[in-house]
């Protein structure tokens, strides 16, 4: 069962609609097990139900996730597929060693994958949605798949499923969810 | 959260204003009267009957003029929401929004620019679902105008029901419509939903029709009891 986690400013928020509702319709339409949780209902002995989890994203406005960034500490004791996206990413940046910058980007732009991943596929552009304030940089112990390092549009855990996009892929780029659900540990 | 909504008197901004009223404080709906009839943002036919639909739902309207040409009526929806932030003290902005990257692109750099909240609680949401949820929920929707082949006059003026719905799913299946009209093969009105007190009845109305463009005006109407 996948863990959708909603990091909008608060549980059950009208923002939810928006940024998790669409990435829960993928999963269901994939045939995928979910249960979705706002970030503060975490409970960490429970999270070893979850074979993966997906850090959702949030409002343009909304920094909440930002300003209550150990709340996540439990993400690296976590050892299954791990998806942020967007918010989602930054926070993973930040638990990770790396930092959330100003970055502003919204609409649909070219997005250079760089890094053949099992989540994104071989090198090539595709065209992503994008809508934040605030991008990343790249923790150490991450490659970068999408982008450049002044621009990071997806990054990996060298070694484990650990997976950022600063795009939304539930907007035109509903694969990357469908894959990730199908995604093996292994890689 | 005091919140405008951007409001055409259609069902995805009816719908997106049932949404925000249910978790927040809606101060006001916002609509540009736009002299463009193919204006690229806004919707035209009815507009000036939103009026009708805030008093029925019991929610100040403020009404904006635009000319409606293609990057200018950005500007003016940007003066639109920052004047109804002075009157109303709004904090952010909610849009019926559902696939448009380009309109709700262009509503996120205003919100980001005016240092509002934006919200779209129709985004990415499956549109036949949709649809069916709008009769489940109560509205009474009319369809105000075609714009596209394959709608051929027997749409201008119907009401949206769940035989209307099976056609849109499968127009959307053999001629990839957007079957809810996103893509501006049609516009709709809202006549009665949840939030409305009292319902609008249409006492004179007029219907313009030619090669898959049409348009059902509301000439005179009124509210009534529910």
């Amino acid at each position: 069962m996948i863990l959708l986690l909603d990091l909008c400013y608060e549980k059950d928020s009208l923002s939810k609609y928006e940024f998790v509702n669409p990435v829960a319709d993928t999963l269901r339409k994939a045939g995928t097990h979910f249960e979705t949780l706002h970030f503060a209902e975490i409970a960490e002995d429970e999270l070893g139900k979850y074979d993966k989890i997906i850090l959702c994203g949030t409002a343009l406005k909304d920094n909440t996730y930002a300003d209550r960034i150990d709340v996540f500490s439990w993400l690296t004791q976590y050892d299954g597929p791990v998806l942020g996206i967007c918010a989602g990413m930054q926070v993973m940046s930040a638990i990770y060693g790396g930092s959330i910058v100003p970055k502003p980007a919204i609409g649909l732009e070219r997005i250079e994958i760089i890094t053949d991943t099992p989540l994104l596929g071989e090198p090539r552009q595709i065209e992503g949605y994008h809508l934040h304030n605030y991008g990343v940089t790249l923790p150490e112990d991450f490659l970068l798949v999408a982008g450049t390092t002044e621009v990071v549009e997806a990054f990996k855990h060298r070694e484990r499923s650990i997976y950022g996009i600063i795009f939304h892929p539930e907007v035109r780029n509903r694969w990357i969810l469908e894959r990730f659900a199908g995604l093996q540990n292994s890689f | 959260m005091n919140l405008g909504v951007l409001f055409s008197g259609g069902k995805d901004s009816t719908f997106a204003c049932y949404r925000a009223i249910e978790k927040n404080t809606v101060a006001c709906l916002i609509t540009l009267i736009s002299e463009n009839v193919d204006s690229y943002m806004f919707h035209t036919p009815n507009i000036r009957r939103t009026g009708l639909q805030a008093e029925a739902m019991g929610i100040p309207l403020f009404s904006w003029p635009t000319k409606g040409q293609k990057e200018e009526e950005l500007v003016d929806l940007k003066d639109a929401i920052a004047a109804a932030r002075e009157k109303y003290g709004i904090e952010g902005i909610v849009t019926g929004a559902i696939e448009s990257v380009y309109q709700a692109a262009r509503v996120q750099r205003i919100c980001r620019d005016l240092d509002l909240w934006c919200f779209n609680p129709l985004w990415q949401i499956n549109q036949v679902d949709y649809l069916r949820l709008l009769i489940s929920d109560g509205f009474k929707i009319i369809i105000s105008g075609v714009f596209a082949y394959p709608f051929d006059e027997s749409w201008v003026g119907a009401t949206l029901t769940e035989e209307l719905v099976q056609k849109l799913e499968q127009l959307q299946k053999k001629y990839k419509i957007n079957p809810s009209g996103e893509g501006g093969e049609l516009e709709t009105f809202v006549l009665d939903g949840p939030l409305f007190k009292k319902r609008i009845e249409i006492l004179k109305a007029s219907r313009t029709y030619e090669n898959y463009r049409g348009h059902f005006i509301i000439d005179d109407a009124r509210l009534v009891e529910k």
